[in-house]
């Protein structure tokens, strides 16, 4: 992708949460979450022009506020999907619709965010069930590219990317071995090539426009795209599950001072001291325990152990539900041990600061980004539901294609 | 609906057991040495299955989930012997009972999943554990699923801690009629005959829409229309080798027809002896079935998959046939891009059986969790739906659809006591199985690891954690 396009769309990205619908929202008489700090009971949050401006009791509410009653709900921030593929991928065996895999097996140059389509029908669907923010990513080969971050609010490409790019994709599980000439000790050696050359090709920028040094293993503008990483200003995205893998990563982090989050992280309980000790996030899918050769030690309590070893947990969705089942891989990761504060903010503050965007997004404080949701009640349990999502400030129809064909079909035969 | 083993000897000796609901009994010795001298006379891989003995167990003051009535608070089921004795407010423990305090617990029958490919497609996944579609031919009636189960699918286990009592391992859905399948016993064994359920009548895999048409689209069927001609070219012959055999088994004068091991599924289909179980997303493709199975004479027993059956719930109904769903997967291909949650609600209402179903190892740990997804997805959206007939969808009305309700699925006197003590209420995503008892059988005590069966794979391999 063109560089300038990004840094175009980069300096976009700054703008967008005003050019949300301005709306002055108080939500009133919540239990409010704000993951921050301790639960507020009988608690207000104020909403202006896109940002959360007060959190907390006896607030005074300006005229013409519009009040959303939450008395007996729960408020908490919006969930941030970690690791979706939203905006990039509508019907997944359909290729016309999916713009996350892009050919060859190392892609640090390639950025999805223009993929992204803002019409694609699971969005609404996935918000409707509290999340508002999502990491969406590319994958396949071993560095499949730049993920970004969006907002689940707006029908342009400027307007949904928050933050570009948010991570860089490494994938060191058994599907890049390939990548590695069939072995993950090549993966590793490739992955070392590329990345001294990258700073090879800093430090003598001159010498190789003039065509003075040896050829380098990957084009200057994917090596080039690989800097932010090298300087830990860029987030590594990992995704390791044995747990040699892990420790892989983590070497290498160490040889090159990523800024490392773990995506997968199977057998990371076995390795959680290490990872704690690095302050190195992990992204788990808490429904993981089947064994495979990836990831023998499968096991459900995976989070609670991370967690109790002090490291930062991070939940995400497997996407064979569509991607609408974020909150519900929180409450299974509760069912095998991590605290329902825990669960919380692995699905909002915990990826909000694993990808450097904490000062805008997870908890609920003034001058954060208005991502609100209001729950009937448990987020997590089957039995509560989002009643209002706000997002960027503003309260989300609660409607989809879903809803539509609910409505077309609730009695039979449909009237067309 | 309970057929004997084997199959086509039912046929011959059905007279002297028709409706027969006991468990296995073994094929009657051949009567003359004709018989003798055939082998589709003889015994098809009879179930072993024999039941585990155990004393008897009294689980006191928990909710009970019976599927087959309203709720019981604060009671208690007694069972012995692998049958369920009673159920009721006050129940004495006969001597040597094991007592278990059920306060704050809940208990349900053992779930039953329609719709798996444990066994065929085990973990950890590799091509060597790949058995579940022969994909060599559009039609493979002649495959039976059982003789590609492993039972040391280290899958297995988890199911089990999930509460899985029974289970139909399928083919997969490459083709056409992908072949028999199998219903089990989720029960640890050596051979896949140890856990084939007594007495259970076998299930035929077809497969509508999208999966045939792609993996045949260079040699055909490459359309659904392509599709459709398939089965019926497949049935048409079934009808005519079913006529010459029961023309044989008349009086069994001179050779016997050639026997087709393809054609023997089929017939036995015909005959209403094998249960059609169809995987079929789209509405309009489930209603062009339903008109095949007219024009063949057969029933479909249940459409697999049936994302869109909400918008013919009213016909599925009438036609009495049942569906199988999950709670949340759709949009991974076009004809399941209109899946709603609220599908099996509505279903519900409009009086369709309705299942929730996993086709995977991961969500056949979770059945009740799928039920209460839909369940609550149908509330918040007034599509009201109870506890009682949520607890059908992974119950009674699997059991219906693989012809067995009339031994397990519900709790009941004199039905098997496969019994789940659940740590709360198993609509709750909080809940978990503590102790799972598959025809009386202790299989799965959550804080007793002497009862958490591993398989041969999880030795050395993986965590001993199984379960958690």
């Amino acid at each position: 992708m063109n560089r300038n396009v990004l840094a175009a769309l980069s300096a976009l990205t700054a703008l967008t949460t005003s050019t949300a619908l301005a709306q002055t929202i108080a939500i009133t008489g919540g239990t409010v979450y704000p993951v921050s700090g301790p639960r507020i009971q009988n608690a207000t949050v104020l909403i202006q022009d896109g940002k959360i401006t007060a959190v907390g009791t006896n607030l005074t509410i300006p005229a013409g506020t519009t009040r959303i009653d939450a008395t007996g709900r729960t408020v908490t921030p919006g969930l941030l999907n970690a690791a979706s593929n939203l905006g990039l991928t509508q019907v997944g065996s359909v290729d016309a619709t999916n713009e996350g895999n892009h050919s060859g097996d190392l892609n640090p140059a390639f950025n999805v965010a223009e993929g992204i389509n803002p019409q694609v029908v699971n969005i609404p669907v996935a918000r409707m069930e509290g999340t508002t923010t999502a990491i969406t990513r590319p994958g396949g080969g071993l560095i499949p590219g730049q993920a970004v971050l969006i907002d689940l609010n707006g029908d342009r490409i400027e307007d949904m990317v928050s933050q570009s790019p948010a991570a860089m994709m490494i994938d060191l599980s058994e599907s890049s071995k390939g990548a590695g000439g069939g072995s993950r000790a090549g993966v590793l050696q490739r992955l070392r090539q590329v990345f001294q050359d990258a700073l090879e090709y800093e430090r003598r920028k001159a010498d190789f426009r003039k065509r003075d040094m040896q050829d380098l293993s990957a084009p200057a503008a994917e090596l080039e795209a690989l800097l932010p990483v090298l300087h830990g200003t860029l987030p590594a995205f990992a995704i390791a599950n044995r747990e040699s893998d892990i420790a892989s990563a983590l070497r290498l982090a160490r040889e090159f001072n990523l800024k490392l989050v773990i995506l997968g992280g199977t057998e990371a309980w076995k390795i959680a001291a290490d990872l704690g000790r690095a302050k190195v996030p992990v992204a788990v899918y808490p429904l993981t325990n089947l064994p495979s050769f990836d990831g023998p030690g499968a096991r459900s309590d995976n989070a609670a152990l991370l967690a109790a070893a002090e490291v930062s947990v991070i939940v995400v969705e497997a996407e064979t539900g569509g991607p609408r089942d974020l909150r519900f891989a929180a409450g299974f990761a509760i069912r095998n041990g991590l605290s329902w504060d825990d669960a919380l903010k692995a699905v909002t503050l915990a990826p909000a600061m694993a990808f450097g965007v904490a000062n805008r997004y997870g908890s609920l404080e003034p001058g954060k980004v208005a991502d609100v949701v209001v729950w009937s009640g448990d987020p997590f349990d089957y039995s509560g539901h989002a009643e209002h999502v706000i997002i960027e400030g503003k309260d989300i129809p609660m409607t989809s294609r879903m809803t539509e064909l609910l409505e077309r079909y609730r009695h039979l035969p449909p009237s067309y | 609906m309970l057929t004997r083993w084997p199959l086509l000897i039912t046929i011959v000796l059905a007279t002297g057991c028709a409706g027969s609901s006991s468990v296995a009994t073994k094929p009657e010795p051949a009567k003359d040495s004709t018989a003798d001298s055939i082998s589709a006379l003889r015994p098809q891989y009879a179930s072993t299955y024999r039941r585990h003995q155990n004393p008897p167990v009294l689980i006191r003051n928990a909710t009970i989930l019976t599927a087959a009535g309203p709720e019981q608070a604060n009671a208690s089921i007694l069972f012995q012997d692998g049958k369920i004795v009673s159920i009721g407010p006050n129940l004495t423990a006969p001597a040597g009972a094991t007592i278990i305090d059920g306060t704050g617990k809940y208990v349900t029958p053992g779930l039953i999943d329609d719709h798996s490919h444990l066994g065929v497609y085990s973990a950890p996944g590799t091509f060597a554990e790949s058995d579940g579609n022969e994909a060599t031919s559009p039609n493979t009636a002649q495959v039976w699923a059982e003789h590609s189960f492993w039972p040391q699918d280290p899958q297995i286990p988890l199911a089990i801690a999930g509460g899985v009592t029974v289970i139909q391992a399928l083919p997969g859905s490459a083709n056409l009629i992908g072949g028999r399948s199998a219903t089990l016993r989720l029960i640890p064994a050596r051979t896949v005959q140890e856990m084939k359920f007594p007495g259970a009548p076998y299930g035929l895999k077809m497969a509508c829409g999208e999966n045939p048409k792609r993996v045949y689209q260079n040699s055909g069927p490459s359309t659904r229309m392509g599709n459709m001609a398939g089965y019926r070219e497949a049935f048409i012959r079934a009808e005519g080798y079913r006529r010459r055999w029961d023309n044989w088994l008349k009086d069994r004068k001179g050779d016997p027809p050639d026997r087709d091991l393809q054609l023997e599924s089929l017939a036995e289909v015909l005959r209403g002896h094998i249960l059609v179980q169809n995987h079929c997303y789209r509405a309009d493709e489930m209603v062009q079935m339903m008109d095949l199975a007219r024009e063949f004479g057969f029933h479909i027993r249940a459409f697999h998959h049936a994302v869109e059956a909400y918008k013919i719930a009213d016909i599925l109904a009438r036609e009495n046939v049942a569906t199988s769903v999950w709670a949340d997967w759709w949009g991974f291909k076009m004809e399941s891009f209109d899946g709603i949650p609220q599908s099996a609600a509505l279903q519900q209402q409009a009086g369709v059986r309705v299942i929730i179903h996993s086709d995977d190892a991961d969500g056949i740990q979770r059945l009740n969790d799928g039920a209460a997804q839909a369940m609550y997805s149908g509330i918040q959206a007034g599509v009201p739906v109870t506890r009682e007939q949520a607890i059908k969808w992974i119950t009674i009305n699997p059991a219906w659809a693989l012809g067995i309700d009339s031994v397990t699925g519900s709790l009941e006197p004199g039905k098997a006591a496969d019994v789940v003590l659940w740590s709360g209420d198993p609509f709750s995503i909080y809940t978990r199985a503590e102790l799972v008892f598959n025809d009386g059988w202790l299989l799965f005590d959550r804080n007793d690891p002497k009862h958490r069966p591993a398989t041969d794979f999880n030795l050395g391999v993986t965590d001993p954690g199984i379960g958690q």
